[in-house]
């Protein structure tokens, strides 16, 4: 929490939430905006940090593996810290500005708490695949390298791979397909989510009717939640194998 | 004390350690050398578990300590670069030190002894070198522990504080605590070691006292004596 980053990410968000408040005075406007955003923003924040730290904190960690502690307490001491603390600086830079427009007041009180759900996922997964990366790779250079192509890869690379995968597949019916892609990159599934919720997915035609079945249910719901849990779980448990066997 | 069979470890394709065999007695000052590289950072490592060996054994009164962690809490380890958080001050990374170990500690004394005072509630990061070294002493001597490492201890420390550190390692040996340093002072060796230990790519190629050591290679001082055995051919 000392860390002077934090406040920055903090007021950032502040800036953020009431720069497009004050723009728009609709809250439903604003969120959606922000929901745009964040889903792109809150990976790339989680994976720099969860770089940065673990590379600056290298010395020190080893200082500690020196004590009679588990080695697993000390990681995820550092993962459950930095991710609480961008999950904090998330909902109280964005919560300020929207509590004091009225958020209380408005309908829309849902969909903001769903948008601060699925930012803080967001930061925990990918603070959790950085710290993965980074764990792998010795050379800082390279392992911030490989997790800034992480996060350009799901962001981005991934969407249009499967838009292309789409268009060359034309004849053959792809909810399946679609439903699957979906589940294997966070950002897409948190998108997903965050539409249906606005009931925007007229826009996204057959697709988004198939989608809408199966995520506007609660069952889609659950699973969605279910699959970000993994996304979590997985990289942590891959941490903590890894962390069984590596030299310091 | 120690006891350590047939380690290995080899990082890639480089082999450190080659079927190391050691056996270390309670009670005295060890001596650990060799050249760069031959694998005494990696040896220290493996008994404190930060390295993890590709096999063999290492026993810390008579139980094995590979892939455990409290046995830590009898060990305390000088590490060789002490970098600490930048934005901690002296005083706060002593009290986390404190609250990790379930230990009564004498970090007070400590403090005094290395006139620490005023430079308690300065930031880590805005101390010198020789500053850090003492803070980093303190860490490990203000546990009372039955093994005590340290890895090049005195990097960094001026005349005066390098006498404290002296005094500390012959009061530590008094109480029958068991000590190995890492060091390539050898003027250090000779006043403080009981016995030296010289480790040649990955194995024990010497273990006995100064004074042995010089009978045997047939040289008048520790730093001849050691350099003797560096050159590979005359061992």
């Amino acid at each position: 929490m000392r860390s002077r980053w934090s406040y920055v990410y903090f007021a950032f968000y502040l800036a953020l939430g009431f720069v497009l408040l004050f723009l728009n005075n609709d809250i439903n406007k604003a969120i959606i905006t922000l929901l745009n955003i964040i889903i792109v923003l809150t990976p790339l924040i989680g994976t720099i940090f969860g770089v940065m730290y673990y590379y600056n904190s290298k010395e020190f960690t080893e200082l500690l593996l020196a004590q009679p502690i588990k080695r697993s307490k000390i990681f995820m001491g550092q993962f459950l810290g930095i991710s609480i603390s961008l999950t904090l600086s998330l909902a109280l830079g964005l919560g300020i500005p929207f509590l004091l427009y009225g958020l209380f007041k408005s309908s829309a009180i849902f969909d903001f708490a769903l948008l601060l759900v699925v930012g803080s996922l967001l930061n925990f997964i990918f603070v959790a695949l950085a710290f993965n990366i980074a764990l792998s790779n010795v050379n800082k250079i390279k392992g911030f390298g490989y997790a800034i192509l992480m996060w350009l890869f799901l962001a981005v690379i991934y969407d249009g791979l499967f838009l292309i995968s789409l268009v060359m597949f034309n004849e053959y019916p792809l909810d399946q397909f679609s439903l699957l892609a979906t589940m294997f990159n966070p950002i897409d599934l948190s998108r997903i989510l965050i539409l249906l919720k606005l009931d925007i997915s007229a826009l996204l035609g057959y697709t988004g009717a198939v989608f809408k079945k199966f995520f506007g249910t609660n069952f889609g719901l659950i699973i969605s939640f279910s699959v970000m849990i993994l996304w979590i779980a997985l990289p942590v448990w891959r941490i903590n194998t890894k962390l069984k066997k590596k030299d310091f | 004390m120690i006891q350590i069979n047939q380690l290995h470890k080899k990082f890639g394709k480089l082999i450190v350690l080659d079927g190391l065999d050691l056996d270390i007695n309670s009670g005295g000052i060890f001596a650990i050398l060799g050249p760069n590289g031959s694998g005494k950072t990696t040896l220290i490592k493996s008994i404190l578990g930060m390295v993890i060996p590709n096999s063999g054994e290492i026993k810390i009164n008579d139980q094995s300590v590979l892939k455990k962690w409290e046995y830590r809490n009898k060990i305390n380890y000088l590490p060789q670069i002490a970098n600490f958080p930048a934005n901690l001050s002296v005083k706060e990374l002593i009290a986390m030190v404190k609250n990790l170990r379930p230990k009564e500690s004498n970090d007070s004394d400590l403090i005094k002894l290395f006139s620490l005072e005023p430079f308690l509630d300065k930031k880590l990061g805005n101390l010198s070198g020789g500053t850090k070294q003492k803070v980093n002493i303190i860490l490990t001597f203000m546990f009372d522990s039955e093994l005590i490492i340290l890895d090049e201890p005195t990097t960094g420390l001026d005349p005066i504080s390098l006498i404290h550190l002296k005094e500390i390692i012959q009061n530590e040996k008094s109480k029958g605590k068991t000590i190995l340093i890492t060091t390539h002072i050898m003027s250090f060796v000779e006043e403080v070691a009981d016995e030296i230990v010289f480790l040649l790519d990955g194995e024990i190629y010497f273990k006995g006292s100064t004074k042995n050591l010089k009978l045997q290679t047939n040289q008048p001082d520790l730093e001849h004596a050691i350099a003797h055995l560096m050159q590979k051919d005359n061992v």
